[in-house]
């Protein structure tokens, strides 16, 4: 080791470092960059004491401010509730049928219940509730499978159809094919094609269809193909299929039916949100 | 000390180095030996049943991880979204776990029963035909290739080695719990008593052969919906006490 020399071409002093006659210039880093890191460790430290984070052998230190992701979104979500309280309490506390009368709550509703729609509902029934023919119903049209009064609609919402809820809406049709010769469906599907068509009301009942019709499936799609709200049972007399409107899918449902499946909504969005879209679905324009 | 002593002898720098990279190791490492479990059990949460878990392989083999994470943050954005946040213990069985922190489509940590089986079917089949905005490859080719069971308890035999708890019994019944859940035929009673909360059923609307479709809509169908989180306890389990 040498010794501090004052170097007259740097004008600094040298560290004292000699290695094969160089010498080695003391240039400190900055004192405000000094500083500065000092200033970080501490901020470091006092971080470390008010969060958690720090390992025991029993669980870990939660922090001098006891803060948690989950409590700060607690404060979140109750902030946003309290905002909305006015309207949200009254819907909670309210059946369907008394928020649809009043027009600030039902204003509420159809905003909030359309961005619960496209969010949860619009994957199946479309973005504008058209539905998807041959797949899900549309929603804007007069034609309901389990209802379109507020309260129906309400219940299909909060239970859903044919799935794991006890209380969900539940109805099977028989698959025909199993029972009628396949010149027997073709007959009836004939006939169920005249049900909405105007013109064949004449001489329909001659059809060989018709005694099959009478015999197994008035008893749920009705004498003349009004259908059976309460047991989601489809209008034949119009022209809304869902399954498809051609002779051959009518074939195809008689024989092996298709029936729809929808999630229950309300444990998964609570019965607020529920209120809302029941709101929302029955001012697209089908709701009676 | 004087530094220029460590500095000149290699054999003193290291062992000072090794000494100070212990330090840092241990403090994180020795509280881990001292707690049986760093995630919190929570009631529920039960490993996957056979089918669930061939359709986790062919989520893991597709590569739907690379766009879709299976982690819900505790942000009110995504608690509104997506439901409630997701806690450890309902990745506790996942080997390897599939949260990811970057998504191109929507997160599926509870997309468990949002959708109907039908609505999961048309989607893989044609993901535009009902979301017309989507940009999800379709994935049609799944509900022709049958699932391939040969190796089935090979895979669940390598989860219990690393600590899914599948008892003798699961490994044993577990080809017939696959038939069970992907027909609703069969057992289904014992398959629901070993898995609760199992759907049953034919998935993919072709009820003659179990396809990879069948095993990877039985896993979806189950994202997220083992916790019941209307229980406080459930809720309460995330952060510690």
């Amino acid at each position: 080791m040498g010794e501090h020399r004052y170097d007259p071409v740097t004008g600094q002093y040298t560290t004292g470092h000699k290695w094969d006659g160089i010498e080695e210039l003391y240039t400190p880093l900055p004192r405000w960059w000094v500083i500065t890191l000092v200033i970080t460790f501490a901020i470091a430290i006092i971080y470390a004491l008010l969060y958690p984070g720090w390992p025991t052998t029993r669980f870990y230190f939660p922090g001098l401010l006891g803060w948690t992701s989950a409590g700060e979104l607690k404060t979140e979500k109750d902030a946003a509730r309290a905002a909305q309280a006015h309207w949200r309490d009254q819907i909670a506390a309210k059946p369907v049928s008394e928020i649809a009368q009043s027009e600030e709550l039902r204003t509420f509703a159809i905003t909030g219940g359309r961005s619960l729609f496209n969010q949860n509902c619009a994957a199946c029934h479309g973005l504008g509730a058209g539905g998807q023919q041959g797949q899900f119903p549309s929603l804007i049209d007069d034609d309901w499978l389990w209802g379109g009064k507020l309260d129906d609609i309400y219940l299909t919402i909060a239970h859903g159809i044919r799935n794991e809820d006890a209380e969900s809406r539940q109805s099977e049709m028989p698959p025909f094919g199993e029972m009628l010769s396949a010149e027997e469906i073709s007959a009836v599907a004939d006939y169920v094609l005249t049900l909405s068509d105007a013109k064949a009301v004449e001489g329909r009942k001659a059809l060989p269809g018709a005694a099959i019709y009478e015999a197994n499936c008035a008893g749920c799609h009705g004498a003349e193909g009004e259908g059976m709200r309460e047991m989601g049972v489809p209008r034949l007399k119009d022209q809304i299929w869902l399954y498809g409107d051609s002779k051959e899918s009518i074939v195809h449902q008689i024989g092996k039916p298709r029936m729809g499946s929808m999630p229950s909504w309300k444990p998964r969005l609570g019965d607020d949100a529920v209120k809302m879209l029941t709101i929302y679905v029955h001012s697209l324009g089908g709701g009676e | 000390m004087n530094h220029a002593i460590v500095e000149k002898s290699a054999a003193l720098l290291f062992m000072l180095t090794f000494i100070v990279i212990s330090i840092g190791g241990l403090v994180q490492i020795v509280p881990l030996f001292k707690i049986d479990t760093t995630v919190t059990p929570v009631e529920g949460v039960r490993p996957y049943t056979p089918l669930e878990q061939l359709g986790r392989n062919v989520y893991t083999r597709e590569g739907c991880y690379t766009c879709h994470s299976q982690m819900i943050r505790p942000f009110r954005d995504e608690v509104e979204r997506y439901g409630h946040y997701s806690i450890p213990a309902e990745s506790m069985y996942d080997h390897p776990f599939l949260w990811g922190s970057k998504r191109t489509g929507p997160d599926l940590a509870r997309v468990g029963g949002k959708y109907s089986n039908a609505w999961q079917l048309a989607h893989m089949v044609d993901p535009r035909s009902v979301v017309p905005e989507s940009i999800m490859p379709s994935y049609a080719f799944l509900k022709n290739k049958p699932l391939h069971l040969d190796d089935l308890d090979l895979h669940l035999k390598a989860l219990k080695s690393v600590g899914v708890p599948y008892s003798e019994e699961m490994l044993e019944k577990a080809r017939a719990d696959v038939e069970a859940q992907a027909t609703g035929q069969g057992d289904t009673e014992a398959l629901l008593k070993r898995y609760p909360k199992a759907k049953l059923g034919d998935f993919d609307g072709n009820p003659s052969t179990i396809t990879e479709m069948d095993a990877l809509i039985a896993y979806l169908q189950v994202l997220g919906t083992l916790v019941d989180f209307s229980e406080p306890d459930a809720a309460g389990a995330t952060p510690a006490k």
